[in-house]
């Protein structure tokens, strides 16, 4: 019993050492404090149950402990007979009632707090979707109609996530087998691996910021631990939260989804860029200016006609950012869900048919029309009908973007 | 008496077996190949984890192995664990001479193996690579599971059903028996506590199995006859999956815990050689539990967007669940206190799941804080929390009360070097196993991640080492079980087999003869 004595007490020590954080910078063993006052009072609350927890472990522990090595049968301790005591009963069930209220009524408070959405100076829709955020703009300053949006999608390269162990690739159905590399030699992994994306979500600081969550195909959850703040984004469902950045603790803030959806559910990250209200009004200003000179770049590209190769150099970019991670680099996809491209009816049929898919989707699969510009689809088209060695049996190898907005 | 009726030869003793101690055995067999399939599928897991990246299996595959892991170990080892044990000691414990609807007892086990071959058989078809076994949790979230489910989604469905049949039966069968077949004298109050638990937890399965029955059901109406009972745009409402799911989802925690509960409570008095602590406050804190896990499911859900309101009563609700277990605790611990205490092996494996079992309600006191739990929802403090009450708590029991009950049901009593060397390995890998998910969970890792960024990475290497050492302690309790029940190995024991140990399971022979109890015992 000793062992489990001084297993016990290595518990307590795990506990002990968890108030003192920075000394394990790489090995944070507690929640983050957070940037905001809220999650200031949230971090707070949560060590209060945690001395809370230890302080009744000790009590309890101690006494099984105590009765362990002192009442025991091989030392010749005789066994008293009592069975009940309505005294210690009563106690033991009314001081943990009152210990429950004592916690309850702080959190009540906080709760409070986190429910009060009013007053906020800018309002950002996030939408959820297989497996990318999308940030939409709607109000800021009491101001509508701003018109910036935007994906937000994982930047870690692949080569730095898919790396089998084996040569056959990734069990079961030996996808990735073109990643294997037989001298295991990957590249090494960033520190931001699997925590940065290509465009952060930019909000101000000191400002209460308003979010309205919802989702385009399943259940996705959009998480900030800093902000101390996760709100699930539920298809059909528009829920609300809100923070605020304080005027001293601009910087990036990274948080992942929190609620499993589907294959990819680990590599959809979370980045807020907090600034200083000046430098987010700039920010804004230029977004707008960029969003537009986009929506013309769109329009004109309708009348412009791309030679094979621009629009095959550019397919494959957008292809691996947007179509891999089901349809798989090698476009052998992962069937009978996600299925191959390579020689696929789609692929090589009718090209209408083809653009209307990438255009409306399917099943799981999005209408990207709504998330790509008509060139950069007909780049994918391009890109899909030619590569791993597919020709289309329609003869059409070539799309324009005028062939993609019909 | 015996002669005339014993037990038929070959097969047909188990595929007619209408002997309540030939179905406790079938059903303790069937919980303990389930645990080694789940404990397989979790080694998948771990072993995917032990580095960042994504070295041995695609993601949805990684999906399919925590949703197959979670719904065999709930539903094919924990479940059918304590049914086991509730078949084989009821009886015994109120002075029964079986199972008062035997032929329905042999129904609502040989359900079981069907329904698990469909869900094992659609995994290993994805071990082949021809179809994807079900992807979306063992909590299968509307509309992750229903518009967005593979195909394999209605072998589960189907399944489902089927296990919920039998959990249904078996119920039935258990509140008959104890309301009917107690031996003169045997009053309510004096039943052991095992039997309070189980009589409690088997209304609590007959109030709940029917609604998983009708999320499953309209699952299979969303998928394939046209209704949106889970689609927004059909009308309908993912959250209200949510809600049926959970009201089934919560009570059925305690219908995992409440046997673990009795049978501690059975072990605990007979190595301390003193009575039960407060055995009438026992029985009501399990019947208080039991009513909670009613009014608390939507604690499970405080970030789906709950109005105020909604978020504060069930944070209320369920911090009231604390105080009954506390008493529960406190209970243990005064029955050890100023006893004759001695450690053999039902005795480390109680204590350690007093221990381990409080550790887990602590975590869960801290998740019923709405606000904080917002930070620690769907993080592995959950998975933390929900491994030490179900693993270190409802598994350790189960092997608790196989360990204690298992010289009364072979005559034999088993290695003890062996079993102490499995309590041991248990303890230390369940722990290096499941501790430190805290602190992966705290900060900041979510759970049903199939890969993980680096700053988990150092964790999560110990993790998979406790892993897989749990997992092979496990094999030491196979060879321990295969010894003394096929080999035939091990010392006689007496009928009293403990020296503590007090009911009346413990005043029949050793082994317990196949008929026992023809003529009921009378209890003063």
């Amino acid at each position: 019993m000793q062992s489990l004595a001084k297993r016990c007490s290595a518990i307590g020590l795990a506990l002990a050492t968890v108030t003192s954080s920075s000394v394990f910078a790489e090995w944070q063993l507690d929640m983050t404090p957070g940037v905001t006052d809220i999650s200031q009072q949230v971090f707070d609350m949560h060590r209060t149950m945690l001395w809370w927890c230890v302080a009744i472990g000790i009590v309890v522990f101690g006494a099984m402990f105590y009765s362990m090595i002192k009442h025991r049968h091989s030392k010749g301790h005789k066994a008293a007979q009592f069975h009940e005591s309505t005294t210690v009963e009563i106690i033991w069930t009314i001081v943990p009632f009152l210990i429950l209220i004592l916690m309850a009524i702080p959190a009540t408070k906080v709760l409070i707090a986190m429910s009060d959405t009013s007053e906020s100076a800018l309002t950002v829709k996030i939408t959820g979707s297989q497996w990318k955020w999308h940030y939409e703009y709607l109000d800021w300053e009491g101001e509508g109609g701003i018109g910036v949006d935007y994906y937000s999608v994982l930047s870690t390269p692949s080569e730095e996530v898919i790396r089998p162990a084996l040569a056959s690739g990734l069990f079961p159905k030996n996808t990735a087998k073109d990643s294997y590399r037989a001298d295991g030699n990957y590249p090494e992994q960033s520190e931001l691996y699997k925590r940065d994306v290509d465009k952060p979500l930019v909000i101000p600081t000191g400002r209460k910021v308003r979010f309205l969550i919802t989702s385009d195909d399943v259940i996705h959850s959009w998480w900030v631990p800093d902000f101390a703040i996760k709100k699930d984004a539920i298809p059909g469902f528009i829920n609300e939260l809100w923070t605020e950045v304080p005027d001293d603790k601009p910087g990036l803030y990274r948080g992942q989804c929190a609620e499993l959806c589907g294959k990819d559910h680990a590599f959809m990250p979370v980045v807020v860029d907090a600034r200083p209200v000046a430098e987010f009004e700039q920010w804004l200003a230029d977004a707008k200016e960029a969003q537009k000179a986009a929506d013309l770049a769109a329009a004109s590209s309708l009348d412009k006609t791309f030679s094979k190769e621009e629009l095959m150099a550019e397919g494959e970019k957008h292809y691996l950012a947007r179509c891999s991670a089901c349809h798989q680099a090698n476009g052998q996809g992962l069937p009978p869900t996600f299925p191959a491209l390579a020689g696929s009816a789609i692929a090589v049929g009718p090209v209408a048919d083809h653009i209307d898919i990438v255009n409306n989707g399917k099943n799981a699969m999005p209408a990207f029309s709504s998330m790509l510009s008509p060139k950069e689809i007909a780049a994918i088209v391009t890109y899909e009908r030619n590569a791993w060695g597919n020709t289309p049996s329609d003869g059409v190898d070539v799309v324009q973007p005028r062939d993609v907005a019909k | 008496m015996g002669e005339h009726h014993g037990p038929m030869k070959g097969i047909k003793r188990w595929l007619y077996a209408t002997n309540h101690k030939d179905i406790g055995a079938m059903y303790l067999w069937f919980s303990f190949i389930m645990f080694l399939t789940g404990g397989a599928l979790a080694m998948v897991i771990r072993a995917e984890l032990m580095y960042p990246g994504l070295q041995l299996v695609d993601p949805n595959f990684f999906n399919q192995m925590t949703t197959t892991h979670g719904l065999i170990m709930v539903f094919g080892a924990v479940m059918p664990g304590f049914v086991g044990l509730a078949n084989y000691m009821v009886p015994l414990m109120i002075g029964a001479p079986d199972m008062a609807l035997p032929r329905l007892n042999n129904w609502s086990f040989w359900i079981l193996p069907f329904a698990f071959s469909l869900l094992i058989f659609s995994i290993i078809q994805s071990f082949l690579g021809i179809a994807d076994a079900p992807n979306f949790g063992w909590t299968f979230y509307a509309p992750l599971s229903t518009k967005y489910g593979p195909a394999s989604t209605d072998f589960f469905i189907f399944s489902v059903h089927m296990m919920g049949i039998s959990s249904i039966m078996g119920a039935v069968n258990v509140i008959v028996t104890i309301f009917n077949l107690r031996a003169p004298g045997m009053t309510l109050m004096k039943m052991p506590l095992f039997v309070w638990t189980w009589l409690i937890t088997a209304f609590l399965l007959i109030a709940v199995m029917p609604v998983l029955a009708g999320a499953v059901t309209m699952m299979l109406t969303d998928r394939h006859f046209g209704t949106s009972f889970f689609d927004a745009a059909g009308g309908g409402d993912p959250v209200l999956f949510q809600h049926v799911f959970w009201f089934f989802g919560h009570p059925e925690v305690y219908i995992m815990i409440l046997p673990a509960f009795g049978i501690v409570s059975a072990i605990i008095p007979t190595f301390a050689r003193k009575p039960l602590f407060g055995y009438a406050s026992m029985v009501y804190a399990t019947a208080s539990i039991a009513f909670l896990s009613f009014v608390v499911w939507a604690h499970h859900m405080f970030t789906v967007g709950l109005p105020l309101a909604g978020n504060l009563f069930y944070m209320y609700m369920t911090m009231l669940i604390a105080v009954p277990t506390g008493v529960k605790v406190f209970n243990w611990v005064a029955t050890m206190w100023r006893g004759s205490m001695s450690f053999e092996v039902p005795m480390l494996f109680a204590i350690a799941f007093v221990i381990l079992f409080t550790i887990g309600g602590f975590s869960g006191l801290m998740l019923a804080i709405t606000p904080v739990d917002q930070q620690y929802h769907d993080t592995y403090f959950v998975v933390a929390h929900f491994h030490y009450v179900l693993v270190s708590g409802a598994v350790f029991s189960i092997i608790a009360g196989v360990y204690y009950w298992l010289p009364k049901w072979t005559g034999r009593m088993y290695n003890i070097g062996l079993a102490k060397l499995h309590f041991w390995c248990s303890l230390i890998f369940v722990n290096l196993l499941f501790f430190p998910m805290h602190f992966v969970g705290l900060a900041g890792m979510p759970r049903r991640y199939s890969d993980y960024s680096l700053q988990f990475a150092d964790f999560n290497w110990w993790i998979s080492i406790g892993g897989f050492g749990f997992g092979l302690s496990q094999l030491i309790l196979l060879w321990i079980l295969i010894d003394v029940c096929f080999r035939k190995k091990g010392e006689a024991v007496s009928d009293q087999v403990w020296d503590g140990a007090d009911g009346l399971e413990w005043t029949l022979p050793s082994p317990a003869p196949y008929h026992s109890f023809s003529t009921p015992p009378v209890v003063k």
